[in-house]
């Protein structure tokens, strides 16, 4: 049984989704949560019905926004007074910015990007996907302890059974040091929906969309089904759409439950960035089109009608 | 300014991977290896950063296997001016990498004002090496940036996180910048770029110079294997538009009904 750490990120009253996927994950060892901040009641009640047996929450200057040398400054102040075997956290923007610095002070191994993992004994057996995800391999870390890993959002899965900790609070106070790097201002971005490598549903447009206006046949079907809406390389390159938007093995990784293709052919880069999805809905005029051979359902048929169809037909089955 | 710019040389993205006979790491004897594409996006940060500062100096540096400089060569093409190599295999750990790239930039005798890489190399996708290599230098670092202004000594710079959402940064330089898609358009190399290239200076170090060893590693792999094989889909023709309201009906249905997904 080990000595586990689990950074949170809250959002809202709420602690992120990932990081109860990560404490389902990991029934059975020591679980204790720090986040930056006050933790909400809400939250603690989460994260204690997940396995928290002690939520510390860390206070000190400088530390009401992010910036990746105060967190780290202030966790690695935490971490040493722990005792620590693991330390994990969501492979999120802040996740992937803050473990590989988190880790470094401590001279030690980050596996990042970990979709499923197992223990024997004290020892982390991590699977992650390399080559963004056209393969898979196993990952284990050796080195000084404690030992970093970072979860991909949406790949473990909720634990529907989890074991209850007794999710006792605590407080500390750190120092976050000096900052070199600090933010000034946030700019908001034009989606207020969940990022793609969050989102449940994903409705994505290919090279076929031909401008970026017709985009909103996708964000009315994306709107009916509470979808994020996605776009691949050839779209972004058309000028169709910002990169934020791309999926694929130079844009995002992603992993709903429904991915809805329109449009896209099915570049190897793209199938990468996709390919975990847990259903693929696929909607091409080319019956050969490489998307098909990874759709579970495919409709070859113009995007252009069949697109508006199906937002009528989730309409009319969710009662919207 | 003194500027670094970290390169690695990567399969290009067309690449179908294949794991190698023991599991180890992947095939690579066929791969056309190319720049990181996201590295392209530090060269052309530097090359913009030298133009606006009289007097700066670009030094590429790469850590991977010598079979092929293509990486370098097309930095220096671009206009980089010198670069250095660590030889070493191109599957190292992230903690090893930018140990050694700590130790080569150090060894270079030139102190950074700036060091560029690109937000990850979309080979093992860790997104480490520039945090990292920042922790070991003692530097900020801010990653995934998709626009960068400011003078020789302070710099604002955007980082792109959930939602497409900006979080804009002041930054004492000397900082690593890990660069994304959308901060520049990288330049190609011009044919007298290309010639001029092939005389530029590359050094050329082992792992043992930069003080890497086996005891530095961090992470071990295993068993690289490909991705289950979905079984087949169902297709449905919906060319002939009268029968597309019927098949799309069909497939909202088989998505409650047969994969419970809505």
């Amino acid at each position: 049984m080990a000595k586990v750490l689990v950074f949170t990120e809250l959002h809202g009253n709420h602690a992120k989704g990932v990081t109860l996927e990560i404490l389902g994950k990991l029934a059975g060892h020591t679980i204790e949560v720090a986040a930056i901040g006050a933790v909400p009641a809400e939250a603690t009640a989460e994260l204690a019905k997940f396995g928290a047996s002690k939520i510390h929450s860390l206070k000190g200057g400088n530390l009401d926004k992010y910036s990746p040398e105060g967190y780290s400054n202030a966790l690695e102040a935490f971490i040493k007074t722990g005792g620590f075997d693991y330390v994990f956290a969501g492979a999120t923007s802040i996740g992937k910015d803050l473990l590989p610095r988190l880790a470094t002070k401590f001279d030690a191994g980050l596996a990042s990007d970990v979709t499923n993992f197992t223990f024997s004994g004290d020892t982390f057996n991590g699977t992650r996907p390399l080559f963004s995800g056209k393969c898979f391999a196993k990952v284990e870390i050796t080195g000084p302890k404690p030992h970093f890993v970072t979860i991909r959002p949406n790949a473990l899965g909720m634990n529907t059974a989890p074991t209850a900790g007794a999710g006792a609070t605590a407080e500390a106070n750190v120092d976050a040091g000096a900052i070199r790097a600090m933010i000034k201002e946030i700019v908001k971005g034009t989606s207020e929906k969940l990022d793609l490598t969050e989102a449940n549903i994903i409705v994505s447009g290919g090279r076929a969309m031909k401008d970026a206006a017709n985009f909103k046949v996708l964000e009315e079907l994306a709107e009916v089904v509470g979808a994020t809406v996605g776009a691949s390389r050839a779209a972004v390159d058309s000028g169709f759409a910002p990169h934020a938007m791309q999926v694929g093995q130079t844009g995002k990784t992603v992993s709903p439950s429904l991915y809805i293709a329109c449009g896209i052919s099915g570049a190897i880069q793209h199938l990468a960035g996709m390919r975990s999805s847990k259903v693929i809905v696929a909607i091409n005029t080319d019956p050969d089109a490489p998307i098909f051979t990874r759709a579970d359902y495919g409709i070859v048929g113009d995007l252009f009608t069949v697109v508006p169809l199906l937002t009528q037909e989730f309409k009319a089955l969710l009662g919207k | 300014m003194n500027i670094f710019v970290c390169v690695k040389q990567v399969p290009d993205t067309e690449t179908k991977v294949v794991p190698n006979a023991d599991g180890s790491y992947i095939e690579t004897s066929s791969i056309k290896w190319i720049m990181n594409p996201y590295d392209e996006f530090a060269v052309e940060q530097a090359l913009l950063v030298q133009a606006a500062n009289a007097g700066s100096t670009v030094t590429v540096v790469r850590v991977g296997s010598v079979k092929d400089t293509e990486a370098l060569r097309t930095a220096m093409a671009m206009g980089a001016d010198d670069a250095i190599l660590v030889e070493a295999n191109d599957n190292l750990d992230s903690y090893m990498i930018a140990k050694a790239l700590k130790n080569a930039i150090e060894k270079s005798g030139k102190t950074p004002d700036l060091i560029l890489t690109g937000k990850q190399a979309i080979d093992d996708d860790c997104l480490q090496v520039p945090q990292i290599l920042a922790t070991m230098l003692n530097l900020p670092s801010v990653s995934v940036v998709v626009g960068y202004e400011g003078s020789a000594t302070d710099v604002t710079v955007k980082r792109e996180i959930e939602g497409g959402a900006l979080e804009v940064y002041g930054v004492k330089l000397p900082a690593i910048i890990a660069c994304n898609k959308g901060i520049n358009t990288p330049r190609y190399a011009s044919l007298p770029g290309i010639m001029k290239a092939k005389k530029k200076p590359l050094v050329q170090l082992s792992l043992a110079d930069v003080g890497v060893s086996a005891a530095d590693q961090r992470l071990k792999y295993s068993s690289f294997q490909l991705p289950p094989e979905k079984p087949p889909g169902k297709k449905f023709d919906a060319t002939d538009a009268s029968k597309q309201a019927q098949i799309v009906k069909e497939v909202v249905g088989l998505l409650r009904n047969e994969a419970k997904i809505i």
